[in-house]
């Protein structure tokens, strides 16, 4: 087996109980400077609109709390925050975040989800998955005849992911340490 | 039971986590009613805050904008110092321009002179998700913002306010693709209706291939939305072209062409009128009229001038009464000889010349009931 998959396998059960904690200020804090990104940045900078700051930040907790039970929290928390500023019923983020939360924690007990590669990649998914399942929703529940591009969700996925590294990096040195 | 629920514990979680969501889902959508509450406290939380970053923001650009501007007059005065009077004056000129074309002042001049009643208000936020077309503005119930009111800027419509909070309201843009506004065509008066495109386009909808709309022709609101009053600039025509059952007609809403940060909110809207296409300064070109071969070949009359029977009937008459010196109608005098021979004159406009024409026949019915010249 080589190295790559020997950490990326086997690290998460050596590390299984390793259980990330975090100031009850940044738990709070982090989602809701998350948040307010996206309302108000975005009015100067437009590009900065495809970047999902609140669902990468779900993702974080969820990775590190490594809980499914958590990420169900975070994940309904985060979402029906930004629901609640949305102009939709709320609820369709919050379904949607919960089950990114959901995933997310059920991932992180069988990967090493500090290695950046495996970050990569489950930031790539995650925000794949969070799109397609709010089109699908919105289609569903709402009747909403939003379209979905595969092509552009890919790009925009994989420059999520390209932001996520280097943002759980920074979010890294909020934890507890000891 | 218990067994169950401590072995799937995390699938159960999850499973209530989004029962509780789908209720709360299904019953806004059912009852069409508003979880306001929730809403009241996320917007009244985020907008201090949001408007403290704007602040602080604005502040900051203004500052170093000012400090740059001071070092370059600076530089300037110390480069220029024997034309000082004259960059003082130049100086005035762009303050004044700057000043014009400064968007708070525009929009407070476009404010005081528009009929309807507005309320000044900036845009402090997008609503969250991928691709919002909503923008937060930082006016709401207690400055009069109702639901529904029309969102306008002196270039041309906005939006509409979708949701409204005390200190905020949820502004849907025009090129939101569930917008719809009543537009009328500016040159034809051809209704439609505007929709939103996302991006930054829209589309003027249930036009029949027939109508008649051309590619740069304005399209202003009809009023007849409830929403927008009538004659504001909803946008220019990018392309048209037929489409299977209706004309395709791309728009550029005009609203947003010098971007968006203040906007007028309409509290009381005036109708006005579609502003007419301003006409063309071309001259247009007249054709003279036809000359008789007659006057064409008398030298004296000037070519094209206009001469009809009855003014040669007259001349005639008025040469015939110089020849005899006949005033026409003294009483007592009689009728002339309307059968004398006249002289060509060279100066005369007519110039009438001895031929059968001028020396009409004895016409029974001319001779004896010659008709009056003042007549």
């Amino acid at each position: 087996m080589s190295d790559f998959a020997e950490t990326t396998f086997n690290e998460p059960r050596k590390k299984k109980d390793a259980v990330s904690k975090f100031n009850a200020v940044a738990m709070i804090g982090i989602p809701l400077i998350a948040i307010l990104f996206q309302v108000y940045v975005p009015q100067f900078i437009k590009y900065l609109s495809y970047l999902e700051l609140p669902l990468l930040v779900t993702v974080y907790f969820s990775l590190m709390k490594r809980s499914p039970v958590a990420g169900v929290l975070f994940g309904a928390g985060i979402g029906l925050a930004q629901d609640s500023l949305s102009s939709h019923p709320l609820g369709m983020f919050g379904i949607v975040k919960t089950l990114v939360g959901y995933f997310a924690g059920t991932v992180s007990q069988r990967f090493d989800v500090e290695n950046p590669v495996v970050r990569l990649v489950l930031g790539f998914f995650f925000f794949f998955f969070h799109q397609f399942f709010y089109w699908v929703l919105a289609r569903a529940l709402l009747g909403e005849a939003l379209e979905f591009d595969p092509q552009q969700t890919i790009v925009v996925a994989m420059l999520n992911a390209a932001v996520a590294v280097p943002l759980y990096h920074i979010l890294d040195k909020l934890k507890i340490t000891g | 039971m218990e067994f169950l629920l401590n072995r799937y514990r995390n699938l159960t979680v999850l499973l209530l986590a989004i029962l509780g969501q789908l209720v709360l889902l299904a019953y806004q959508v059912k009852s069409n009613g508003e979880v306001r509450l929730i809403r009241v406290w996320a917007v009244t939380a985020v907008t201090p805050l949001a408007r403290a970053i704007e602040t602080g923001r604005s502040g900051l650009s203004h500052f170093f904008d000012d400090y740059f501007v001071l070092l370059d007059v600076r530089e300037q005065n110390k480069r220029m110092k024997t034309e000082l009077d004259r960059i003082n004056m130049e100086n005035q000129f762009l303050r004044t321009e700057l000043d014009t074309a400064d968007r708070a002042k525009s929009l407070a001049i476009f404010q005081s002179r528009s009929p309807s009643k507005t309320v000044a208000a900036h845009i402090i936020g997008n609503t969250t998700g991928s691709g919002a077309k909503t923008v937060i503005v930082d006016r709401g119930s207690t400055n009069g913002v109702e639901k529904g009111m029309a969102v306008i800027t002196p270039d041309g419509i906005v939006g509409k306010v979708v949701d409204v909070y005390p200190t905020a309201a949820f502004v849907l843009l025009a090129t939101d693709p569930s917008f719809a506004a009543g537009v009328i065509s500016q040159k034809n008066r051809v209704h439609g209706t505007l929709k939103g495109q996302g991006g930054n386009k829209a589309i003027v909808d249930y036009v029949q291939n027939e109508e008649n709309v051309e590619q740069g022709e304005w399209f202003y609101t009809s009023g007849d939305d409830g929403v927008f009053p009538k004659g504001l600039p909803a946008g220019e025509v990018t392309s048209v072209h037929p489409g299977k059952a209706r004309k395709e007609i791309f728009v550029a809403p005009s609203g947003f062409q010098n971007g968006l940060e203040e906007v007028l909110i309409v509290i009381e809207g005036v109708h006005a009128p579609i502003p007419e296409v301003p006409s063309s300064n071309q001259t247009v070109h007249m054709q003279a009229p036809p000359q008789d071969p007659e006057t064409a070949a008398t030298p004296g009359t000037p070519a094209g001038a206009p001469l009809s029977d009855a003014d040669r009937l007259v001349e005639k008459y008025r040469q015939i009464g110089e020849a005899e010196k006949h005033v026409w109608g003294e009483r007592g005098r009689g009728a002339p000889d309307f059968n004398i021979s006249l002289e060509p004159k060279a100066d005369s406009k007519l110039e009438p010349k001895a031929d059968s024409k001028l020396e009409p026949k004895a016409d029974p019915k001319t001779t004896s009931n010659p008709p009056h010249p003042q007549q």
